[in-house]
């Protein structure tokens, strides 16, 4: 049978016949440019928010690429790049010591508060 | 904990529809099956820059051409958020790049068909993009976080792809009788091929229910494709073309349109490598990828000489 050896598909019309993407722990090739995380101000007023990464030799290329690849439906007017190497991340598997702490703290909220209605503006 | 508690686990985050983010536990296969969906459809937003790159020297005018220049880019666009969402995963972009070059990884096999008449850009708009919506617009919902996030990226700018590609043929629906039959004929070449690019029926494509199971995919193969039929069949009355598909009926009973097989020895002949332009579009790909290569090195080395100079001064 002429399908034999390709059965699977991942993603629409595109076999898994040993194909690419399997995954790897080799370092990334010494010559590959660096990655950049990518940070825009969509509008003044507002804080930079994170939109993606990107790959550039140095730090003034990071901001060109990201002009080019993020704001070219004048989605920002402001961009900070950053190189993704010096960003610590907190571990999702301490998430319960580092966030279970504040759930049971609900008089931080406003709303914990029980007032008379004839107090206003509070 | 075991492994399968760490899976039943990550089921139930699964199915209450929390995110699956890069640095969070997740199964092997779960991490490999999303590495090589995101990759392929990375490499097919590049190739897929080749067919219509075919026309920007050719675009029948001036405003034609800074749009097809203006939609080009963006695939270039959506081809990096797409290896960027594919590295969270742990696989380097050269060596993507590098699985791309040998023909090892694939991508949509909708590429390896030709770009004939000017045409073919709009019915590339219309039909290919409009295809590949529909799978997007689904996995704006995937379960892995950066995937998702890409894809909602993407989504808003294809539907610039899609109208353009809708007007093209619009424009030349109603114009001389010569337009008309090329806007014909481009709709005739890119009909079946686009339906060919969800894939294989439902009852052959074993890796589906995993899929599904995991949120990666929402939808079937068939049913997207029933979705497709649905809009376009009703799209082209605004055209009035004709979609080449004798068997395409509404069916009143399923509420939905019947239509005509699809040539599955061609499907397979062209996933296999065997389409028109198979060859050609790698070779294109290499090609730049070559003349590109001083580029990059010399970046490097710019980059290098400079931080030098830094360290030095400091």
């Amino acid at each position: 049978m002429f399908n034999t050896c390709i059965r699977k598909f991942y993603y629409g019309d595109i076999p898994e016949d040993n194909a690419g993407g399997t995954q790897s722990n080799k370092p990334a090739a010494k010559n590959e440019w660096p990655l950049w995380e990518i940070f825009i101000r969509s509008k003044q007023g507002l804080d930079h928010k994170h939109v993606g990464s990107l790959h550039a030799a140095d730090a003034a290329m990071a901001i060109e690429n990201a002009r080019d690849v993020y704001t070219r439906r004048q989605e920002g007017i402001s961009i900070w790049v950053v190189e993704s190497k010096y960003i610590t991340a907190s571990n999702p598997e301490e998430a319960g010591e580092l966030y279970e702490p504040a759930v049971d703290k609900i008089y931080r909220h406003p709303t914990f508060y029980q007032l008379p209605d004839e107090v206003n503006h509070m | 904990m075991t492994v399968q508690d760490f899976e039943k686990l990550f089921q139930d985050r699964i199915d209450a529809e929390i995110k699956i983010e890069a640095k969070d536990w997740m199964p092997d296969a779960y991490r490999k099956t999303n590495l090589r969906q995101i990759s392929q459809h990375a490499h097919s937003e590049v190739v897929g820059m080749l067919p219509e790159g075919n026309w920007i020297s050719r675009a029948p005018s001036l405003k034609r051409k800074a749009i097809l220049l203006a939609k080009v880019q963006d695939e270039g666009g959506h081809g990096l958020y797409l290896y960027s969402a594919a590295e969270t995963l742990g696989m380097s972009r050269d060596e993507m790049i590098a699985d791309l070059l040998s023909g090892k990884a694939k991508y949509s096999s909708i590429f390896n068909y030709p770009s004939l008449t000017w045409a073919d850009m709009g019915a590339i708009g219309w039909l290919v993009d409009g295809a590949a919506i529909l799978n997007q617009v689904m996995l704006c919902r995937t379960s892995y976080g950066p995937y998702a996030r890409a894809m909602v990226r993407i989504c808003k700018e294809e539907s610039f792809h899609q109208r353009q590609g809708f007007e093209i043929l619009l424009v030349l629906s109603r114009g001389t009788d010569e337009q008309k039959a090329m806007c014909q004929d481009a709709i005739n070449r890119w009909w079946w091929p686009s339906l060919m690019m969800f894939g294989p029926k439902d009852s052959e494509s074993t890796n589906s229910d995993q899929s599904m199971k995991w949120k990666i995919k929402r939808k079937s193969n068939d049913e997207l494709r029933q979705n497709f039929v649905d809009m376009i069949a009703e799209q082209i009355k605004v055209l009035g073309m004709k979609l080449p598909d004798e068997n395409l009926k509404w069916n009143e009973e399923r509420r939905h349109y019947d239509f005509g097989e699809i040539n599955w020895d061609e499907f397979w002949a062209v996933v296999k490598g065997n389409g028109p332009c198979n060859k050609q579009r790698l070779e294109a790909r290499q090609k730049a990828h070559d003349e590109g290569a001083w580029v990059r090195e010399a970046a490097t080395a710019y980059a290098n000489k400079k931080l030098a100079g830094k360290t030095k001064a400091a």
